[in-house]
């Protein structure tokens, strides 16, 4: 059997999968439900500074986006940080950490861009016997509109500023959430490392509008007739979380700096993903807020299963196994060449790939009599694109040509050997080295 | 007295109220809003669709799902408006089974095709309970048109041409329009007045004007018809039956199918509808099965469905013939009819088993013998009193083409013509089609 139990910053909890900061870890009573559902840690939701208590919106918060059967694949929020008073939230956090020894419980934390306010709030935080702080530079709506959040974290200097101060001020670990809404993750990132961070965390949610109502014409959530932008999560958040994540893994100024990946975790795959591009665990919050904290259950045995089967003992095993696999267009092998095909007995005749290709790729596939469905290897360029649009598992699969055959498109003959971009002959900068 | 089923002989009443208003609830009940939109989003979107070549109104089956998809059935219901005026009705008779649902690329992916009738009934549904009607008459053509028959083909037919701007008149024998929408399909595929709300629906184009007790050959002569009007079309139906030529056929409970299913279409009350407590149904087809389930349905014992070839030949396709079995009905093959016994009324029917022998069904001799105190014959129906000078063929109005008859101005469609599947949705094809062509003809 796998052994789940996962160390990060030397936390060590049973199960790489922690709760993000967010309404599931608001306060004791989730918290102690979701640690007896079996979640590893949480990141407590985000406190502010002493004094009176942040509003929320009374209107409704949340919008979404559906798959078929009304599934959620996104949601977004103009939530903010916690509205209950601090002293509350500390006391909390400390019986629950009390109680749960062997769970992480870290303590995010947004309080404005001075350092006094950082001095005051991070011995308090102490007291909690918390075992590290998560810095919110993440939040993308209200809080940034006051200097917070994104609108730290949007600014490398800030970023390497406040987390020094953490890092004079607080003896346990700490770690920096980042905001996807930048153009490039690898400076905040930087910013937070040469700050120094302990790790960091990503992505906090994305900048969005979810949707409009066309009968008042108000962006949605709707609060009385208008709406403001808010933050995307979720499923379909996923791939530009794990791009940020693999971003950083595979940086060399960054080389080791732990990461907690976080954006649409909801399954262990998912989480098996974020690892093996250099997460040290995964955080999680619209999954539980979809489904409730027993979804960990699956989790758990989902991640364990795999690990069986591919011989896994521990979760270090296979954490940043497909880093070095990630890599720049330009060194990718173009004598890599594959063609579709077409498992006839498999193909129900439905038709999307011919319209695919036929209509938006390269005419590579023949529709004959009796609706067969053939590729024309003379123009397919294997884009994938009928694989990706085939309702039918496994009924197009890509098949790569052997060394020594003649690619019909090109004429040439294929080689096996390596050879990509920054060596072609197209290449007016390889032409340039020559 | 024995009561209820066990009741002898012909009676009424033999379930209660409640026990009738569930028997006859909808086969396929419409969708909840949800239940659609999941429905919907099982739909592929294929590539020149197959179920839209297994529509014999060519209806774009995927364009109106998506439209469905996207949360506008309105706009559904126009697409199939467009190729199918009486797609409501459709919707709910369609054999979808071996139409559009058959060829549904689900149906040989996992035998589960996407719900395309119910669909259909969902779009429609919609946009009928707005009572609106989406189309409008094109500028008045000054042309007339007299159709005859009101039944799915006519109302077709009148539908197009009056959207063309012709002013046309229908003739009904009968007393109500509809044809066999409101008089032979099984009462739980059209529930509440669906047939009759259609039919006023559909008029609402305008520039249609209906005749009732109007029947050509007793009313009307097809010579002052293409007189008075620019075109006449022909959309009768199978007026008459075939007999049982068979002893004892004369005795009382011997009678058609489709008289006993059109008055239980148009009671008004159920239970006050007599039926047999021992129920033989002669026949393989539609009719046959639908008379069994509905004598069923309304309390008889027993019903027997006697056909005399096997069930690969049955015209009922197999979803039909499960339908039976599920509600008790016995489905007897390879026998014929041989006598009705009884004194004056019909007591009990003589059967004879059937081999087929060098292609020829041939009686073997041996008989057995069913209860039988109603025997309700369903062997097929005919076409009666063409006009003269019609090109008859195989027992029907021969047409050409879009329903072009051997007479200029004269055509026709629906069941009485040659040609189509004997239908709902085979007339309306053939109705619209004959309507487009006549238009061609008159403004050509
Ligand atoms: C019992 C039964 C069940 C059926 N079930 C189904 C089903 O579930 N699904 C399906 O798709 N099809 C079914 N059918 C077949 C379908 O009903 C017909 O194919 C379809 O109604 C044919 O339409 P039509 O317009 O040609 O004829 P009809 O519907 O028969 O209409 C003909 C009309 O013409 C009128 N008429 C007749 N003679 C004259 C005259 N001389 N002058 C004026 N008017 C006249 C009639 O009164 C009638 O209103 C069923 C048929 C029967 C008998
Ligand atoms: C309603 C809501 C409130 C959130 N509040 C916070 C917060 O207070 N602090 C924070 O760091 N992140 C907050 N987040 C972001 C989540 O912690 C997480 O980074 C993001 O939702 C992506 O993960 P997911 O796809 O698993 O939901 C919030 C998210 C949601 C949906
Ligand atoms: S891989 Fe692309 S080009 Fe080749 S057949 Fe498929 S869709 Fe067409």
């Amino acid at each position: 059997m796998a052994d789940l139990t996962t160390t990060f910053l030397g936390i060590t909890t049973p199960n790489p999968f922690w709760l993000a900061s967010a309404p599931p870890t608001d306060k004791e009573y989730n918290v102690r439900r979701a640690f007896e559902a079996g979640w590893g840690g949480v990141v407590w939701k985000t406190l502010g500074e002493d004094g009176p208590p942040i509003v929320n919106v009374n209107g409704p918060r949340y919008g979404v986006v559906y798959g078929a059967d009304r599934r959620v694949l996104g949601i977004n929020n103009i939530e903010l940080i916690t509205d209950r008073p601090l002293q509350t939230n500390l006391e909390e956090i400390a019986r629950v950490k009390a109680d749960y020894p062997d769970r992480a419980m870290i303590v995010s934390l947004m309080v404005p861009c001075e350092e006094q306010a950082w001095k005051r709030i991070l011995p308090r935080v102490a007291e909690t016997g918390a075992d590290g702080i998560e810095l919110n530079f993440g939040c993308p709506h209200g809080m940034s509109e006051r200097g917070m959040g994104a609108a730290v974290g949007q600014v490398p200097e800030y970023i390497e500023m406040v987390t020094r101060w953490c890092k004079q001020n607080y003896d346990k670990p700490v770690i920096v959430k980042l905001t996807p809404n930048i153009t490039d993750i690898r400076y905040p990132a930087r910013a937070a490392k040469n700050g120094g961070a302990d790790a960091v965390s990503l992505i906090n949610t994305v900048s969005s509008i979810i949707s409009v109502n066309l009968d008042d014409f108000s962006p949605e959530p709707s609060i009385d007739g208008k709406g403001s932008h808010g933050g995307y999560c979720g499923p379909a958040v996923k791939p530009i979380a794990l791009n940020m994540v693999a971003e950083i893994a595979r940086d060399a100024d960054m080389r080791g700096l732990p990461i907690s990946g976080i954006g649409g975790v909801t399954t262990w795959r998912d989480a098996a993903e974020f690892m093996s591009l250099g997460a040290g665990n995964v955080q999680v919050c619209t999954a539980a807020m979809t489904y409730g904290f027993r979804v960990v259950q699956e989790m758990i045995a989902g991640l364990s299963t795999w690990m069986d089967q591919k011989g896994y003992e521990r979760t270090s095993d296979f954490i940043g196994r497909a880093v070095p696999n990630v890599t720049d267009w330009q060194y990718l092998n173009l004598n890599y060449v594959t063609k579709a095909r077409i498992d006839q007995d498999a193909c129900i005749k439905c038709g999307r790939c011919y319209a695919a290709c036929e209509d938006t790729s390269h005419q590579a596939i023949w529709m004959k009599p009796g609706r067969v469905f053939e590729v024309n290897d003379a123009e397919c360029v294997a884009c994938n694109l009928c694989v990706d649009v085939c309702p039918v598992e496994d009924c197009i699969t890509m098949e790569r040509l052997p060394a020594g055959t003649v690619d019909p498109r090109t004429g040439k003959v294929v080689s096996d050997d390596y050879a990509n971009w920054t060596t072609h002959p197209n290449n007016p900068m390889s032409r340039a080295a020559e | 007295m024995a009561q209820g089923s066990m009741a002898p002989g012909i009676v009424a009443g033999r379930l209660s109220a409640e026990e009738l208003a569930r028997n006859f609830s909808d086969l396929h009940p419409a969708y909840a809003p949800h239940e659609a939109a999941v429905a919907a989003d099982r739909c592929y979107f294929c590539y020149d669709a197959p179920c839209v070549t297994a529509c014999p109104t060519g209806i774009d089956i995927p364009l109106f799902i998506r439209q469905i998809q996207v949360g506008q059935p309105e706009a559904a219901a126009k697409t199939i408006f467009d190729q199918n005026i009486l797609g409501g009705m459709c919707a709910r008779v369609c054999p979808t089974e071996t139409l559009c649902e058959q060829a549904c690329v689900r149906e040989a992916a996992e035998g589960k095709p996407v719900e395309i009738g119910r669909l259909q009934r969902h779009a429609t549904d919609t946009l009928m309970a707005q009572g609106v009607h989406p189309y409008m008459r094109a500028a008045p053509t000054g042309r007339r048109i007299a159709v005859v028959g009101a039944g799915p083909a006519g109302l077709a037919c009148a539908h197009r041409l009056a959207m063309k701007g012709h002013d046309v008149t229908l003739f009904e024998g009968r007393g109500k329009a509809g044809g066999l929408n409101e008089f032979g399909i099984a009462a739980y595929k059209t529930t509440g007045g669906f047939a009759a709300g259609e039919v006023e629906w559909l008029l609402q184009i305008g520039g249609i004007t209906v005749e009732t007790g109007r029947a050509l050959g007793r009313d009307l002569t097809l010579d002052t018809l293409r007189g008075d009007f620019d075109a006449v079309f022909l959309s009768v139906g199978l007026g008459g039956v075939n007999a049982l030529a068979v002893p004892g056929t004369d005795k009382t409970g011997v009678r058609p199918a489709v008289d006993f299913i059109a008055d239980l279409r148009q009671a008004d009350d159920l239970a006050g509808l007599p039926v047999g407590r021992n129920v033989v149904v002669i026949g393989g087809g539609m009719t046959a099965i639908d008379a069994a389930v509905q004598a069923r349905l309304l309390g008889a014992e027993t019903v027997t469905v006697a056909y005399r070839r096997d069930r690969a030949a049955m015209a009922a396709s197999r979803f039909e013939q499960d339908l039976a079995a599920s509600h008790g009905v016995r489905l007897l093959f390879n026998v014929q009819p041989v006598a009705v016994h009884g004194n004056g009324a019909a007591a009990e029917i003589e059967l004879e088993y059937t081999a087929t022998r060098d292609g020829r069904l041939t009686g073997t001799g041996e008989t057995l013998r069913l209860k039988a105190d109603q025997v309700l014959q369903a062997i097929g129906q005919a076409l009666v009193g063409a006009p003269e000078g019609l090109r008859i063929e195989g027992g029907k109005i021969a047409v050409t083409g879009a329903g072009r008859t051997s007479l200029p101005g004269v055509w026709a469609g629906g069941d009485c013509a040659t040609g189509g599947d004997d239908l709902t949705v085979t007339a309306v094809a053939e109705g619209r089609d004959a309507a487009e062509d006549i238009h061609n003809a008159l403004m050509g």
